[in-house]
């Protein structure tokens, strides 16, 4: 259908001009109350200068920095998978327990049966997947409001881990494989292929967008935007890379710790999957579509219960991941692991990193983002002070203020008519 | 224009809910390349009448014909592919996706299983231009940024995006300013002169008076009459649609069946 349009066609004077002008344009939708993740990587930013003025040594030590990975790895894909129930203008709120009750599986099975790692993960993943498929039943099917099903099952998988638990309250891990998901590191010279693969692959998969829109007459980003971003990708990125691939063993023992950590590999794979399929899939629009307005979803013959359902189903199995994570982290199973704060903490992150709570707008992005701030908190605060209660209180404003900013922008969206 | 076979063609149609006859003995035809203009008072069985073309709820018993052919609309599925478009009145449009993704929702375009974004905007450009719509700025701004006009000018782009042979508006310029009345009236007309049968619902004269070739007026769920604009002046019309007559055009006397 391209036929007539030859490249001397194809003018570059339908792209955005250059760097100005996407700038130009990206405040433009900020104002407009398009405001994205900007509010949480300014806060992050803020965040990591405050606790590094105020405590200084310990917090921008480079032990510490591999530290915050750990702390939010599991925060950050539990979020992710909220983020998809989030987009529906729903709410899991048993993620936390769904998270703990699959780690248990995962520990019985491994541990107790003595079975081998791969058919203990997929045991733990299946339970997900049966927890998410039953909440999406009753929300979809049955129409029960989601905090309600969630605040059930909340309670109900709480009760769930202590029965699979059994009396001995803590089931040890003790697999190499499961184990060096949280505690291994990368060789150093696979964290800067890591690196490489990250930013080449960003560059390529951009730069053919741009010139898949330029081949059909379409007006595309610009090539000096496309490099702008590319190099501030790629100085983050080895930066980061630098930084982890640094001994960072503290004084004494003479082991070597050094090197990207492994978990690294299961956000950013997390990462690109779960964005790929929310923005570049029929399914991930259809999402959207349902939490912009379910009724015209439905009218344009989405099946909107069957998304739901679906969706349900990848929180919980997220959430599944993230018991992984976190029984590879405390090299164990107990009846706290997934809760306290976990949920609370994994919905703040999302939320933080721009989901809004209304449904409609988020993206996986927002979770790593949001669950950097929430482990930052956790991180920094307690090398300031030691009462643990102003950790809750600065941990709970953040929250306000990142709920605030979400309603703001949704006001301000709806006051100028964007 | 009287001898071709119409578009559409309705003989005989009723359809009651429970004890409630609310279309009886309904007679309609909508012929490609004219504005039907459908009228009539609250409750007169408009919204019915077209929901049961669309194919959301069956008549109970007459004949429905479309391009010469007879053939029942179960669902709004098969409504769509006979190439029957409705654009309802809140315009069922998702605030959060932009322009070509709100024009291709639920028959999005793909490539194996990623979404071809840039044939969707290819083609949402191309049926725009095709109705010389130039007040939208980018196909990538979200609906939410737009005005009433254009979101209607959205809805009616999506309804004519699938080769849709019949497009149906229900009150189109109801929440519109006279600027943007003017703008979707002239897309109305475009759409018509471009080739497609158009049924116009709307309680507004002056919108009939403007964009419309004939006038299909129910009363109380008959059709008063079926008349050709020119026929009538506006002051007949709003009889028609007050009393169900005009002089000799019109029911004539209560008894059922009315005809034009």
């Amino acid at each position: 259908m391209s036929a007539q349009i030859t490249e001397v066609d194809v003018p570059s004077a339908g792209d955005t001009a250059g760097i100005g002008q996407a700038v130009r344009d990206y405040f433009a939708r900020v104002r407009g109350g398009d405001i994205g993740s900007l509010p949480a990587v300014l806060g992050l930013v803020a965040l990591v200068i405050l606790f590094g003025v105020l405590e200084g040594g310990t917090f921008l030590s480079i032990f510490n920095f591999a530290n915050l990975i750990n702390q939010s790895a599991a925060i950050i894909v539990l979020a992710m998978g909220l983020v998809f129930v989030l987009l529906l203008g729903e709410i899991d709120l048993s993620a936390g327990f769904a998270a703990g009750t699959a780690a248990a599986v995962l520990a019985v099975v491994l541990t107790n049966m003595g079975m081998a790692w791969p058919i203990a993960l997929l045991a733990a993943l299946l339970t997900g997947v049966v927890i998410g498929l039953v909440i999406g039943l009753l929300v979809a099917r049955l129409g029960i409001p989601s905090f309600v099903v969630t605040l059930a099952m909340f309670l109900a998988l709480q009760g769930a881990m202590l029965l699979i638990i059994g009396e001995g309250g803590t089931i040890p891990i003790r697999d190499d494989a499961i184990l060096v998901v949280m505690n291994g590191n990368m060789p150093v010279i696979l964290g800067w292929v890591l690196a490489v693969v990250i930013v080449g692959g960003f560059a390529i998969i951009n730069l053919l967008a741009i010139n898949r829109r330029r081949k059909a007459g379409l007006a595309a980003e610009s090539m000096s935007v496309w490099a702008a971003k590319v190099i501030a990708l790629g100085v983050l990125v080895v930066v980061a890379t630098y930084l982890l691939n640094q001994e960072r063993q503290l004084a004494t023992a003479n082991v070597v710790i050094q090197g990207v950590p492994w978990v690294v590999v299961v956000i950013l794979g997390l990462l690109v999957v779960l964005t790929f399929i929310l923005q570049r899939t029929g399914f991930g629009r259809h999402i959207y579509a349902v939490g912009g307005n379910r009724e015209a979803a439905r009218r344009a013959g989405i099946n909107v219960k069957g998304l739901m359902i679906t969706c349900f189903i990848f929180c919980s199995t997220l959430a599944a991941v993230a018991g992984v994570l976190l029984a590879s982290r405390d090299n164990s199973v107990s009846p706290t692991t997934g809760g306290a704060q976990t949920l609370l903490f994994a919905v703040g992150a999302a939320v933080i990193g721009g989901t809004s709570l209304f449904g409609g707008r988020g993206k996986v992005r927002d979770a790593v983002i949001g669950g950097l701030v929430i482990a930052v908190i956790a991180n920094g605060l307690p090398l300031i002070t030691q009462q643990s209660g102003i950790q809750f209180v600065v941990t709970g404003l953040v929250l306000l203020v990142a709920a605030s900013v979400d309603a703001i922008s949704r006001r301000r969206a709806s006051a100028t008519g964007r | 224009m009287a001898n071709d076979t119409p578009l559409l063609s309705l003989r005989g149609i009723n359809k009651s809910f429970g004890p409630v006859h609310v279309l009886q003995n309904v007679d309609l035809d909508v012929r490609a390349g004219r504005v039907t203009a459908l009228v009539g008072d609250n409750g007169a069985g408009k919204s019915t009448l077209i929901k049961a073309i669309a194919g959301i709820h069956p008549f109970d018993s007459g004949q429905v014909t479309f391009e010469g052919k007879p053939v029942t609309i179960h669902g709004p599925k098969q409504a769509n592919d006979l190439g029957i478009e409705v654009v309802y009145q809140d315009l069922a449009l998702c605030d959060n996706l932009d322009v070509v993704h709100n024009m291709f929702l639920g028959r999005e375009v793909k490539s194996g299983v990623t979404l071809n974004e840039t044939t969707m905007e290819k083609r949402a450009g191309e049926t725009l231009s095709g109705l010389s719509v130039r007040t939208l700025k980018s196909l990538r701004q979200q609906v939410s940024s737009l005005s009433g006009g254009q979101r209607q000018t959205v809805a009616i782009a999506r309804a004519v995006l699938w080769n849709s042979k019949l497009v149906i508006l229900d009150e189109p310029t109801a929440a519109l300013g006279v600027a943007q009345t003017e703008q979707v009236l002239n897309l109305v007309r475009r759409l018509a002169d471009n080739g497609l049968g158009v049924i116009l619902i709307s309680h507004n004269m002056n919108d009939v008076q403007a964009v419309a070739d004939d006038i299909a007026c129910l009363y109380l769920g008959q059709m008063a009459a079926q008349v050709e604009k020119d026929q009538v002046s506006s002051q007949q019309v709003v009889e028609l649609i007050t009393t169900g007559r005009s002089g000799d055009i019109g029911m004539q006397d209560n008894s059922m069946g009315g005809a034009a």
